[in-house]
């Protein structure tokens, strides 16, 4: 059996939709890590609003580092976009280099996360020390996993992926702008469990 | 996406540029704000309101959804109106309680307790003791 | 993985089996780890059909406790290979018994049925009858396959853990599952007593056995294990679903708009959505629940909880309900993944056999899209019973009678589809038939669990089971057997057994009726479901005890009967009557391809619809169908000489 059947449309846009293939799959795809992370803070609210009382969240977790692992994020999503726009524009080293910075900023934010896990642990903050230790730890967690995840999709187009580049340039190019959107979503994740996590006051 | 021109590639990395400095100044103003005491309430929407508009940003710009097709769209709005029902049926649920189990929508009296871990173990097992 | 070659589509025979090609694959990637997706489709049929009989299996050994309390089974081979914890003196201990049924629940749905109607069907079938070369994403499809298999190696591995697999239902409702089978310490913790230790442990080999004994100790439970499974489980459903949905949308052929769809393609669409949209809040909820039984939180254990008299250690202020709400609000579009691609199979099979169009197409089409939407706003009268307020129930059950009309309109058009028609009574039209009043029977006796008062009286009883039996077992099971029995010719060139194929036909249809609608009787008489001893220790349940070994008789010779179309299956794919590439003379375009269809599908290129997808009986026509992709001899298109019905 031959292995290259090419299927239409992963280059090009079917012309009825206006879509190449692999942006509709990864649009579905985020609309069910919507579904996920929408359970999760529906459970959040959930069980904010039925507890007697509720953590103020600055008062346990480091806002400071929080912060700064939001602006890393949002750095990350900069240059992602701009490695796309790079590719776009023809420059393979520059995308190169942008997509090479998000990976840094990826790492930066897991070792700060890393760091503030350890602290905790150290101060005796664990999952099952009240329900909103458990929400912290199990949604930052989870969201973790899907920055190791875009790492790993990031750093398989910044190396050996992107032979791609020149054999089916436009194919690539698809490819990064696809890997930027499922990034663009775990930043945008980031941004709505900072303040639910770290700054909301308690009750 | 097809090909774009030179000067359409550059015009969108201003954008982006543009996009990239409102969101560290909306993170900074976001940290400020949880410093300034609002009451619980008026602290939440603030806070959901700056990250919505953080948010928007980024699906928009950063992910090209304000030029996006109509399919997108179609099935974006699906999932919003899934979120929404999730979200929404999943509290009221829970506000709309029978019999001596308060509902959210019901205020509970506030007793001002610690918050303890182990809770006194409960006084003759009532109803909670039934088989699942 | 390797750079693909931007080769130009080759025409012709290129893609056929012998052509001489550069590379030609090995025989794992040809037939293990394919990214083609009829194999993957045939992998997933396979294995689906194995997990199915095991299932089955399962519930035929909590039979004899159930027709038989408290007697050793009479079958000593497998009393020792159960073993004496879980057989005890020959005797089903009540713990073995919640283990069965546990998994009997989660293999037929998770392992069993989703896999063989939107895995194995849905996979086959979609690209081949869009007139696509393959699906999507085809190395994505070949994922997906592996992921559930590791998901079913997960799930059966939970039955060798320390004490047993899940056995707190399919449903896996907390506190109970929370505490079921618990590991002595959390995961954290026995983490940090590995490496602590590290020093005192043997060698390289010692201390990397020590990390999965001592380190991952916590995990190997039978509740972890399926919790673990379901994760892999929900990742295989989600990658697949959005490989469905982006191929039915993008690789349509030229000529095939959304409404020339065969009804088999919609059904996959709207199923895909339900699974894509549906499976992460529970894929959330699962992972909460590991969270609870690895990590020490309480988001489903409420303060004060008090276990065995102890109170229970934990932090409190977690909701039981919760899990309900997030498990619900999967496990009932589930239940639509269930029906609709077999709904879409008999819709297949009805039209072709009596040689007309489908009565209602376009509303079956709509009806199937509002069902969809309908099923996220129902999943709470599972929960009528749970303490929810009136306004809430009265809500929960609106939208639940609601959501029966489009079913009964699907129903309804497929029935009217019989009316006037020339109708064939081969195997396949035999179980898409049986389908039509067995769904009735499930349907209809769903409507009273609908309706919150009466709900008080049925719900967690036997009439319950008797309801979603009916559904799943002569609906929905009936409907893949019919699948499988239509289109074997296409991917094996050979016709299975008609002879064989009526004795499996009758003999399925009258035991599972034997085993299903006594349920009834027992639910309305108030015997609950699950009950060790099947409510032989209960005195509103004396009356109906006897029914019990009617059921398991009539299970087990159920049992008896599938082994006839076993036998048919493999018999019939060594000496089988050859088939033509079209043997039921359909018009859809899987019937368009060589048998078995190549790689690549379509060896002329991608064809050309030209007409509707039921253009049977055209009047005018020399033929009594007319298919798809032909252009007419005469010029003139098909639909401007037939008065299309709706």
């Amino acid at each position: 059996m031959s292995a290259a059947i090419e299927i239409p449309y992963n280059s090009v846009e079917r012309p009825d939709t206006g879509l190449y293939n692999a942006k509709l799959g990864i649009w579905l795809f985020l609309a069910s890590e919507v579904m996920l992370f929408g359970a999760l803070f529906s459970s959040y609210v959930l069980l904010r609003t039925g507890a007697e009382t509720w953590e103020h969240g600055a008062e346990i977790l480091s806002v400071p580092l929080g912060t700064i692992n939001t602006l890393v994020l949002i750095a990350s999503s900069v240059t992602m976009v701009f490695s796309y726009a790079s590719l776009q524009a023809g420059n393979f080293a520059r995308f190169r280099m942008f997509l090479g910075m998000t990976l840094v900023c990826a790492v930066i934010f897991m070792v700060i996360k890393g760091f503030e896990y350890k602290a905790k642990f150290e101060h005796g903050f664990l999952p099952s020390t009240s329900t909103y230790m458990a929400l912290y730890f199990t949604m930052t967690a989870l969201h973790a996993l899907h920055v190791i995840g875009g790492v790993i999709v990031n750093g398989y187009l910044w190396g050996p992926g992107s032979k791609m580049w020149l054999t089916d340039p436009q194919r690539f190019t698809n490819r990064v702008e696809v890997a930027g959107l499922y990034w663009h979503f775990v930043d945008l994740v980031w941004i709505f469990l900072f303040p639910t996590l770290y700054l909301l006051p308690g009750k | 996406m097809s090909a774009h021109t030179p000067e359409a590639v550059q015009k969108q990395v201003r954008i982006y540029r543009t996009v990239g400095a409102v969101l560290i100044v909306g993170t900074v103003i976001t940290v400020l704000a949880a410093n300034v005491h609002l009451g619980i309430i008026v602290g939440i929407i603030v806070a959901l309101i700056i990250a919505t508009v953080k948010g928007s940003l980024v699906a928009g710009y950063f992910m090209h959804l304000f030029s996006e097709k109509k399919l997108i769209y179609m099935v974006l709005a699906l999932t919003a109106a899934v979120v929404v029902v999730l979200a929404g049926l999943l509290v009221f649920s829970y506000g709309d309680q029978q019999g001596h189990r308060h509902g959210i929508f019901q205020m509970p009296e506030r007793h001002v307790q610690p918050h303890h871990e182990t809770a006194a173990p409960a006084p003759a097992p009532e109803k909670g003791s039934h088989v699942p | 993985m390797a750079v693909e070659p931007t080769t130009t589509q080759s025409h012709g025979g290129a893609a056929s089996h012998g052509e001489a090609h550069h590379d030609e694959l090995s025989f794992w990637r040809k037939y293990i780890f394919s990214t083609d997706h009829k194999v993957i489709g045939i992998q997933y049929g396979v294995t689906a059909l194995t997990f199915l009989f095991f299932g089955f299996c399962l519930v035929m050994t909590m039979r004899w406790q159930l027709a038989y309390p408290a007697r050793p089974l009479p079958w000593n081979w497998l009393v020792k290979l159960l073993g004496d914890s879980r057989m005890p003196g020959g005797v089903m201990a009540p713990e073995f018994y919640n283990q069965l049924g546990a998994m009997h629940g989660t293999i037929m749905i998770f392992l069993g049925v989703v896999p063989l109607a939107v895995g194995a069907f849905g996979n086959y079938l979609v690209p081949l009858q869009i007139g696509a070369q393959d699906m999507a994403f085809p190395k994505l499809n070949m994922s997906s396959y592996w992921v559930y298999f590791i998901g079913g190696i997960v799930m059966l591995g939970s039955f060798f853990m320390p004490g047993g697999s899940a056995q707190s239902g399919w449903t896996s409702y907390t506190p109970l599952a929370d505490i079921a089978t618990p590991a002595s310490m959390t995961l954290g913790a026995a983490l940090v007593h590995y490496f602590t230790n590290l020093g005192s442990l043997g060698g390289i080999g010692g201390k990397f056995a020590a990390f999965f004994t001592t380190g991952l100790a916590p995990l190997w439970t039978g509740q972890t294990m399926w919790l673990i499974g379901m994760v892999f489980l929900i990742t295989s459903s989600l990658l697949g679903s959005v490989n469905t949905i982006t191929t039915i949308i993008q690789l349509r052929t030229k000529g095939l708009t959304f409404m020339r769809l065969p009804f088999f393609v919609w059904s996959q669409l709207v199923t895909g959505f339900l699974l894509l949209l549906a499976f992460p809040p529970l894929e959330a909820a699962g992972v909460m629940q590991l969270m609870d039984r690895l990590g020490g939180s309480s988001f489903f254990l409420p303060t004060g909880l008090v276990v065995g008299g102890k109170a229970l250690e934990v932090s409190g202020g977690g909701s039981s309900l919760l899990w309900q709400h997030l498990f619900w609000f999967l496990a009932h579009p589930e239940v639509y993944v269930l029906i609709l691609p077999a709904m879409g199979i008999v819709a297949e099979i009805i039209a072709n056999n009596t040689r007309k169009p489908l009565w209602g197409y376009k509303s079956m089409v709509y009806s199937a899209l509002f069902l969809g939407f309908m099923s996220f706003v129902v999943w709470a009268h599972h929960m009528f019973l749970t303490g929810m307020g009136t306004a809430i129930n009265a809500f929960f059950q609106t939208t639940t009678m609601i959501i029966s009309i489009p079913s009964i309109i699907i129903l309804t058009a497929l029935i009217l589809s019989l009316w006037g028609g020339s109708i064939r009574f081969n195997v396949p039209m035999c179980f898409a038939l049986a389908f039509l009043p067995m769904f009735a029977i499930g349907g209809l006796t769903g409507l009273p669990l609908g309706l919150a008062s009466a709900d008080i009286h049925l719900h967690d009883t036997m009439y319950v089971i008797g309801h979603f039996h009916y559904v799943v077992a002569p609906g929905t099971l009936f409907a893949l057997f019919a699948g499988i029995y239509f289109w074997f010719p296409k991917v094996t060139g050979r016709k299975m057994n008609e002879t064989l194929g009526r004795i499996h036909f009758w003999g399925s249809l009258v035991f599972m009726n034997g085993i299903f609608m006594p349920m009834f009787i027992q639910g309305l008489a108030g015997v609950s479901r699950r009950l060790y001893d099947g409510g032989a220790s209960y005195l509103h349940a004396q009356h109906v005890l006897g029914l019990n070994k009617v059921m398991s008789h009539s299970a087990w010779a159920l049992g008896v009967v599938q082994f006839v179309f076993i036998i048919n299956f493999f018999w019939s794919l060594f000496a089988g009557r050859k088939a033509n590439d079209n043997p039921w003379e359909s018009t859809t375009l899987e019937w368009a391809t060589p048998t078995p269809p190549p790689h690549g599908n379509f060896p002329a290129g991608p064809p050309q619809v030209y007409r509707g997808p039921y253009e049977y009986s055209v009047p005018g026509k020399k033929q009594d169908f007319s298919p798809q992709n032909h252009p007419e001899a005469d010029g003139k298109n098909g639909e401007a000489n037939h008065v299309s019905s709706h």
